[in-house]
C-alpha cells in the first residue's frame, strides 16, 4: 500500500488526497508538534476508513487522535444511508456511550479545601468502583429493559435525580430508537449488578477547581466562573456496551462480506446502515447510550448523597452530559442538501453550534459545552460547540488529552505511590485500590490536553470556555 | 509462557506453548495479569467454558471473550485453566476466586477482546497466539 502523504492545508488542518481504496480524503485537524507525534498506524486507520461504502466528504481525526481498532481514537466519519452506507461498530467501539457529565456544586474552593480529604474519602467510599464493584442496585427483566429503553430518563423515574437534570443531557436524557429485544442475554447479564458504578482504566470522578475563564459571555451562560467548583464523571455503558460490542462486531465482521465490503482491517466489521444487521445494531447500540446515561445520572446521585452530608444544602446541578462513543443519525449539510446521515464518533464528542434543536433553551445562543477531559494531573477543559464546526467536521470536536505512552510503558516507568506523592504536592487528592492502576493513568503516559484542546479551538471545531484543575480524583 | 506487549491505548497479550490448548491457557492467565498478578488468585472455585470458533483465531477471541464475561458476571479472577481443544471446539475448566479489592488490588478490568494484532502461529512444533484486549 502506499504511503499516505500528508498536505498541510491550513495551520491546524492536514489533507490525505484519496488513494488505493480511499472513496474520500482523510482530513486531520492538528497543529505541527501533535501530527508529527501522530503515528502512521493512526493516520493509516483513517485512510482505511475513508475506504467504507457511502461515507460523506472526508475521514476525520481530531486532534487527540492516536491508534485505535479500526477506527482511530478520535475518528469521526458520517455515512449516507440512502447511499449504502455502513454502520460499524468498530466506528463506535467497546465502551458505548462512554462520556462525560460535568455538574455545578455551587461551592467554592475555599468551601471546598477545608474538608478536602474528609469529601476525597466520602466520595471513594460511597461511589462504586474498580474491576469487580458492584452498584446497590440490581436490574433484570423488564425493569433491565426499561432501563435500556429510557436511559437517564428511567433513572429520574426510579428517584435518581430530577426532570431538570434531563434538560442538561444529550438527547435530552433518553435516545430514541433503543431495542432492548436486540441486547444478548450475556450483555444484560453482565449489566445486572452494574448500575451506578464507575468503572476502572481511565474512568474517573473528579472535583475540579475553575482556574480560568477564555469566554466570559459563554461562561456566564453556563454558569460558570472562575474559583466555583465542579464535578465531573468520565465513564460509559459498563459492561453492557462491552458485550454489545463482542457480539455484534463478529456478527459484522462475517456479514462484511455478503455486502461486498471487503474490510482491510477486521475490526472496521461494518454492514449497510439499512440491512437487518445493521438496524439490529443500530438498536442494541442505542439501548447502550440509555445505560451509559442512566449509569451517569444514578452515579450524580450518589454524588449528591455524599455532598448533602457534607453540605447540607449544597445544590449540584448539571452542566451538561456528552458522550464521546457513538453513532448517530443527524441532519447535515452536504453540498448544498440537508441530509440524514449516520455519524460515527469514536473518541470524539458532539459539538452542535448556537441554534442547534437539541440543545436546552439556556445555552441555544451559546452552543453545545463540549466536555474534554484531562488527566489526574493536568487541566480539563470546558468548550462551545461553533457554527463552523458543521462545515469542518459535521459538528465534532476531540474528547480529552489521548494516549501518547501504552500502559505496559508507563507501569514500568512510573510507580503508582510516586504519581500519588507528586500529585499530593501539587495538592491534588488522588484516591484508588490500586497503585498499578494509577502508574498506568499516570498524567505524562497522556498528550498534553492543552495543546489538543488548543488545536481544537484554533482549528475552529470548538471555542475554549474554561479550564478546570482537579483537586480530587476518585479512580477505579 | 507469557508476555504482555505494548499497544498505544490498551494492552496485548503474547502467550505460547507446545500445544495449542497450552497457548490458550496461558493466554487466559495473561488476561488476568492484566487485572491482577495470577499467584495472588487462589484457585478454589470452578467454571465451565464451552466454545466454538471457524478459525484458530477466531477461537482464540470467543474463548478470551468467555473468560472475561465469566470475570464479569461473576466478579471472579482465574489463575488455573485446563483447556481441550478438538475440531475448532474448547472445553475448559478454568478455576479462581472472588475479586477482593484489598487482596488482588485489581489494577484494569478487560473490556473485550479485540482482532487488534490477531493471530496463532505454529512454528517448528511451537504454538504463539497473541491479541490487543481492549481494558
Amino acid at each position: 500500500m502506499a504511503k499516505p502523504q500528508l498536505k498541510k492545508i491550513s495551520e491546524y488542518c492536514w489533507q490525505i488526497e484519496p488513494f488505493g481504496r480511499m472513496r474520500v480524503p482523510g482530513v486531520i485537524f492538528a497543529d505541527d508538534v501533535l501530527i508529527k507525534d501522530m503515528d502512521e498506524k493512526t493516520i493509516s486507520q483513517v485512510c482505511n476508513v475513508a475506504g467504507l461504502p457511502g461515507i460523506v466528504k472526508a475521514s476525520f481525526a481530531m486532534p487527540d487522535a492516536h491508534m485505535g481498532y479500526g477506527f482511530c481514537i478520535g475518528g469521526v466519519a458520517a455515512f449516507d444511508p440512502e447511499a449504502g452506507g455502513v454502520i460499524s461498530g468498530g466506528g463506535v467501539g467497546f465502551d458505548i456511550a462512554c462520556g462525560v457529565r460535568t455538574f455545578h456544586t455551587g461551592l467554592s474552593i475555599d468551601q471546598i479545601t477545608n474538608v478536602k480529604e474528609k469529601l476525597a474519602e466520602a466520595l471513594f467510599r460511597d461511589i462504586p468502583a474498580g474491576v469487580g464493584s458492584t452498584g446497590n442496585i440490581t436490574l433484570t427483566g423488564d425493569t433491565l429493559n426499561s432501563m435500556l429503553a429510557g436511559g437517564a430518563a428511567w433513572a429520574v423515574e426510579k428517584g435518581f435525580g430530577t426532570k431538570e437534570d434531563l434538560d442538561f443531557v444529550e438527547e435530552h436524557g433518553c435516545m430514541k430508537g433503543a431495542m432492548p429485544d436486540k441486547v444478548s442475554p450475556q450483555a444484560k447479564k453482565r449489566q445486572q449488578e452494574q448500575m451506578g458504578t464507575l468503572g476502572s482504566g481511565n474512568h474517573y470522578l473528579e472535583v475540579q477547581e475553575i482556574i480560568k475563564i477564555f469566554d466570559e459571555q459563554i461562561a456566564e451562560g453556563y454558569g460558570l466562573k472562575n474559583g466555583d467548583c465542579l464535578v465531573s464523571i468520565h465513564c460509559g455503558s459498563r459492561g453492557l456496551g462491552h458485550q454489545i460490542g463482542t457480539d455484534y462486531l463478529k456478527q459484522m465482521a462475517y456479514e462484511a462480506a455478503s455486502f461486498g465490503i471487503d474490510l482491510p482491517d477486521r475490526e472496521l466489521a461494518s454492514v449497510p446502515v439499512n440491512c437487518p444487521l445493521g438496524q439490529d445494531y443500530l438498536g442494541a447500540m442505542r439501548a447502550g447510550i440509555n445505560c451509559a446515561l442512566a449509569n451517569r445520572q444514578i452515579l450524580t446521585e450518589l454524588v449528591r448523597r455524599v455532598f448533602a452530608k457534607i453540605f447540607p444544602g449544597a445544590q449540584l446541578k448539571m452542566l451538561y452530559d456528552v458522550s464521546h462513543n457513538t453513532a448517530k443519525v443527524e441532519e447535515h449539510e452536504v453540498n448544498g442538501q440537508t441530509k440524514k446521515l449516520l455519524i460515527h464518533r469514536k473518541g470524539a464528542t458532539r459539538s452542535f453550534g448556537p441554534g442547534s434543536g437539541d440543545l436546552p433553551p439556556r445555552y441555544k445562543a451559546l452552543g453545545q459545552p463540549v466536555l474534554i477531559g484531562g488527566t489526574m494531573g493536568t487541566s480539563s477543559y470546558i468548550l462551545a460547540g461553533t457554527s463552523e464546526s458543521e462545515s469542518l467536521a459535521f459538528s465534532s470536536a476531540c474528547h480529552g488529552a489521548g494516549r501518547s505512552m501504552s500502559r505496559t510503558q508507563a507501569s514500568k516507568q512510573w510507580q503508582g505511590s510516586q504519581v500519588v506523592r507528586q500529585l499530593a504536592e501539587r495538592k491534588i487528592i488522588i484516591k484508588s485500590r490500586s497503585m498499578r492502576g494509577i502508574a498506568e493513568e499516570a498524567p505524562d503516559a497522556y498528550k498534553n490536553v492543552s495543546a489538543v484542546v488548543e488545536a481544537t479551538a484554533n482549528a475552529g471545531l470548538a471555542k475554549k470556555v474554561a479550564k478546570l484543575l482537579p483537586m480530587i480524583c476518585v479512580k477505579g | 509462557m507469557w508476555e504482555h506487549f505494548a499497544h498505544q491505548a490498551d494492552i496485548g497479550i503474547r502467550a505460547s506453548a507446545d500445544s495449542l490448548s497450552g497457548a490458550f491457557e496461558e493466554a487466559a492467565l495473561a488476561l488476568t495479569a492484566i487485572v491482577t498478578e495470577p499467584q495472588k488468585v487462589e484457585a478454589v472455585e470452578s467454571v465451565e467454558i464451552e466454545c466454538s470458533g471457524e478459525n484458530e483465531e477466531l477461537l482464540l477471541v470467543n474463548w478470551l471473550s468467555s473468560v472475561i464475561y465469566e470475570m464479569d458476571v461473576r466478579k471472579m479472577l482465574f489463575s488455573k485453566f485446563r483447556v481441550k481443544i478438538e475440531n475448532l471446539r474448547l472445553s475448559a475448566v478454568v478455576l479462581g476466586e472472588k475479586i477482593n479489592q484489598n487482596k488482588h488490588f485489581p489494577a484494569v478490568e478487560p473490556k473485550a477482546v479485540t482482532y487488534n494484532q490477531l493471530s496463532v502461529r505454529n512454528e517448528k512444533g511451537k504454538w504463539t497466539v497473541q491479541c490487543v484486549i481492549d481494558v
